[in-house]
């Protein structure tokens, strides 16, 4: 058997290591998959991981029964998820004292633990497998799919299924312009946002001449609600960095770097440990697979700008500057990182690379005819089914935040989706059968983005959600442009008296003009799209505007200088829980009667709502 | 002319592999680690050592938000105020924090032991509002749990040293709370 130590210094080392990675991998196929991702890290699944470990090992199962700490499984709500393989016995909200059962049962006798099962909220429906799951069923899991079967610490594993075939095939049996026609014809549209043809910014920093190129991987996932990127550098880094690698032979760069936001602590642990795997097969360094193609890759990390995720700030801040953005032209395939050409690939984009040139009829198939392959969205906010999904491109939003995510959180009625970021826009309910494609959401005032999808319903307020996405821009903005800077701080300024009760009715006319000199008199992406969410939610959601303009009213009971609490006098039974943990001591009553609130005092913070029992707190 | 211009060349090339190991963006990085801030002093050595004007520095470590040029305190507690965070009602839940500790974003309590800061997104959207307490992740929080959960990190930072050296006491925890 190949030693894992062993160099691979042909295409032909890497086809007999896989092979015998993948005859270990069927014969050995029993393991247990916890994911291991932010989300079901963040629910406990790490000690979850070290309590199966240690039963197996007292339960002398642990050479029968592999383990595996996974990225993310997708269906974050429903953490710590554990899957048994290879039945694929789906278990949601895992803890510690059901392991002892799990190994017991299901892994030793193939018994289903029903209480562990994903439950259908609104069919009540139970489901043991994954696939049968409705999440699942409309996903297609190009990228996403082999997480189950890969520990991100292990290239082993990637290394079975397949993994750095398509390096080889392109190292060794195409051309850098093969290579590029191949990804133009896949129609690859950068994922990062913008959807600008992966494969002619390619040829565009190919066609550069110098003796210098630089590829990046934009992981600067600033995006508040998405975390597409964070999780495939955390589940699959190998793949991106296959991407990585075919990119920088494709434009001619012998140096790669991956820009990484520091609120990413683990996805920077996940691919420097992936890195020196890479390193020491001899997969990354010189003359990879006896090609004559050098290639080393670093890792630069962020300090917290939202702007850097620009492509010249990105550099700008790489280079240990300020991250602001420059004038383009010249762009940065004819003057980037250190002066020298330099190609920036989102982390999606990258990768979709190995499953292009590994599976390109597939890919071609999938999608629309503008926007191929797959697409993933963080489905997050008032939905029932949190998570990542993996979609083709071109779904219609609706199935997305229905048939996937599961409808809406709590019986509640669905308002709007917000998509594309601080960049996009809202969309109302008359729009979800928008296809997820980069030109019908930007016709109907949103966008694609990095994928964010964040569901809000009755309860979420449309003025105060413009006002959100102000202040986060008025944090960000880098204050390069006068009229970005100021234009942000002028239309928060108006915001900020429309929820305050102080609303004119001339103001809605004033935001969206002013709207329209921000986007047209700024100079980077930021500032041009910094007016959508105040344009999109004007355009979808004016009654709200005017709701809070003219009858002094937040509809959906967000905006606190709009809304009063009160007791109500039949429900009150005067239990004192209220009174007593109302913070600002603002509930008076005594015991077994009935209590009332000082509207003075009164900080509106919510916690009696919170805490009453006998639904006996009133807001309106 | 040629020569010339070879020579702007490999200049230039030395520069960048110089900038290229000790970008300023690291470098700062790697002060805050050492000192969990970034001191005057300090800074002023770094702009001395690399011959860098301090007000460049100085700019960069203002740009960036997770620099920070004064002390951070001994429990760093973060709240998510990611879109999806939003729309679940982190903005109480950061302004309950903000009365319980005296503090807003961004600064750190009187004696030293507590820092608040507002983040962007952690991606956790399912656990939404999220707050972290010491790299704790503590889901779905409302403004009401808020103060079981101070009272809670109370207690184990107790534990964690001899009473007669607790601070905790004159925390500005639960200054306004009734138990």
């Amino acid at each position: 058997m190949p030693s894992l130590q062993s160099r691979i210094n042909t295409a032909a080392d890497l086809f007999r290591l896989q092979e015998t990675l993948q005859q270990r991998a069927s014969s050995n196929n029993r393991y247990i998959a916890v994911c291991g991702d932010t989300g079901c890290s963040a629910w406990g699944s790490k000690s979850v991981k070290d309590v199966f470990r240690d039963c197996l090992e007292q339960k002398g199962l642990a050479g029968q029964v592999g383990m595996k700490f996974t990225g993310c499984l997708g269906l974050c709500e429903s953490g710590p998820v554990v899957i048994i393989c290879p039945e694929q016995i789906f278990y949601q909200k895992v803890q510690e004292e059901d392991v002892e059962e799990i190994i017991d049962k299901t892994v030793t006798r193939g018994e289903i633990i029903p209480r562990l099962l994903y439950q259908d909220v609104l069919s009540g429906e139970t489901y043991t497998y994954m696939n049968e799951i409705p999440f699942y069923q409309k996903q297609k899991r190009l990228l996403m799919g082999n997480n189950l079967k890969i520990d991100p610490n292990s290239i082993e594993d990637y290394l079975a299924l397949g993994g750095y075939s398509a390096t080889a095939r392109a190292l060794t049996e195409m051309t850098p312009l093969e290579i590029i026609d191949e990804v133009k014809f896949s129609k690859l549209r950068g994922r990062g946002g913008a959807g600008f043809s992966a494969g002619d910014k390619w040829k565009e920093c190919y066609d550069a001449v110098s003796d210098r190129k630089y590829i990046i991987c934009n992981a600067d996932e600033g995006d508040p609600g998405a975390f597409m990127d964070r999780s495939l550098l955390e589940g699959n880094p190998h793949s991106v960095l296959e991407g990585l690698i075919i990119g920088g032979f494709a434009v001619g760069a012998r140096e790669g770097m991956i820009y990484v936001r520091a609120e990413y602590p683990t996805a920077v642990v996940k691919i420097k440990h992936a890195l020196h795997q890479a390193e020491e097969l001899g997969l990354l360094g010189e003359n990879i697979f006896g090609s004559g193609f050098d290639f080393q890759v670093s890792i630069s990390i962020g300090a917290g700008a939202f702007v850097s995720g620009e492509t010249s700030a990105l550099i700008a801040s790489i280079e240990g500057r300020a991250g602001e953005p420059r004038q383009k032209p010249p762009r940065l395939a004819q003057r980037g990182l250190w002066g020298r050409p330099t190609v920036v690939n989102n982390v999606e984009s990258l990768a979709n690379i190995p499953v292009i040139l590994r599976e390109g009829e597939e890919y071609r198939r999938t999608g629309t005819d503008k926007s191929r392959g797959t697409k993933i969205f963080s489905l997050v906010g008032k939905v029932v089914n949190t998570g990542l999904v993996e979609v083709p491109l071109g779904i219609t939003i609706r199935e997305i935040i229905e048939d996937i995510g599961g409808g809406i959180k709590g019986g509640r009625s669905f308002k709007a989706v917000q998509t594309g970021g601080p960049s996009g826009g809202c969309l109302p309910e008359h729009l979800l059968d928008t296809p997820t494609d980069f030109e019908e959401l930007n016709a109907v005032g949103s966008m694609m983005g990095s994928g964010g999808m964040i569901v809000m319903d009755d309860e979420t307020c449309m003025v105060d959600v413009a006002r959100y996405f102000l202040r986060f821009l008025q944090d960000e903005s880098c204050g390069k442009c006068f009229s970005c800077r100021e234009g942000i701080n002028r239309l928060l300024e108006i915001i900020d008296d429309i929820v305050h009760g102080l609303g004119t009715p001339g103001h809605i006319d004033l935001l969206r003009e002013l709207s329209v000199v921000v986007k047209d008199s700024t100079l980077c992406g930021l500032g041009q799209t910094s007016a959508n969410p105040v344009l999109s939610t004007l355009q979808y959601f004016e009654e709200e505007y005017r709701a809070h303009i003219k009858d002094k009213k937040c509809p959906a009971g967000v905006c606190k200088a709009l809304i009063h609490f009160s007791i109500d006098l039949e429900k009150c039974t005067g239990c004192g829980v209220c009174k007593k943990k109302c913070p600002e001591e603002a509930i008076s009553g005594e015991k077994k009667e009935i209590h009332e609130i000082d509207p003075e005092r009164c900080s509106k913070c919510g916690i009696c709502l919170d805490t009453c029992t006998f639904d006996a707190v009133l807001k309106c | 002319m040629r020569q010339l211009q070879e020579q702007k060349a490999s200049k230039e090339q030395n520069n960048n592999n110089a900038s290229n190991n000790h970008s300023l963006v690291t470098m700062l990085h790697q002060i805050q680690e050492t000192y969990n801030y970034l001191p005057e002093n300090v800074l002023r050595e770094l702009a001395k050592e690399k011959n860098i004007p301090l007000v460049d520095l100085y700019r960069v470590a203002t740009f960036y938000s997770l620099f920070s040029l004064t002390p951070k305190g001994k429990h760093k507690i973060l709240t998510c105020t990611g879109t999806a965070c939003h729309v679940r009602g982190s903005e109480k839940v950061t302004e309950e924090i903000s009365r319980v500790l005296g503090i807003q974003p961004g600064e750190t309590t009187e004696d030293g032991e507590y820092s608040l800061e507002a983040v962007n997104c952690l991606g956790a959207c399912a656990l939404a509002p999220l707050v972290v307490v010491d790299e704790q992740y503590h889901a779905n929080m409302t403004p009401a749990q808020i103060g079981a959960l101070f009272n809670g990190v109370r207690k184990s930072t107790c534990q964690d040293k001899e009473s007669s050296h607790c601070h905790c006491s004159s925390v500005a925890v639960g200054s306004k709370e009734k138990s």
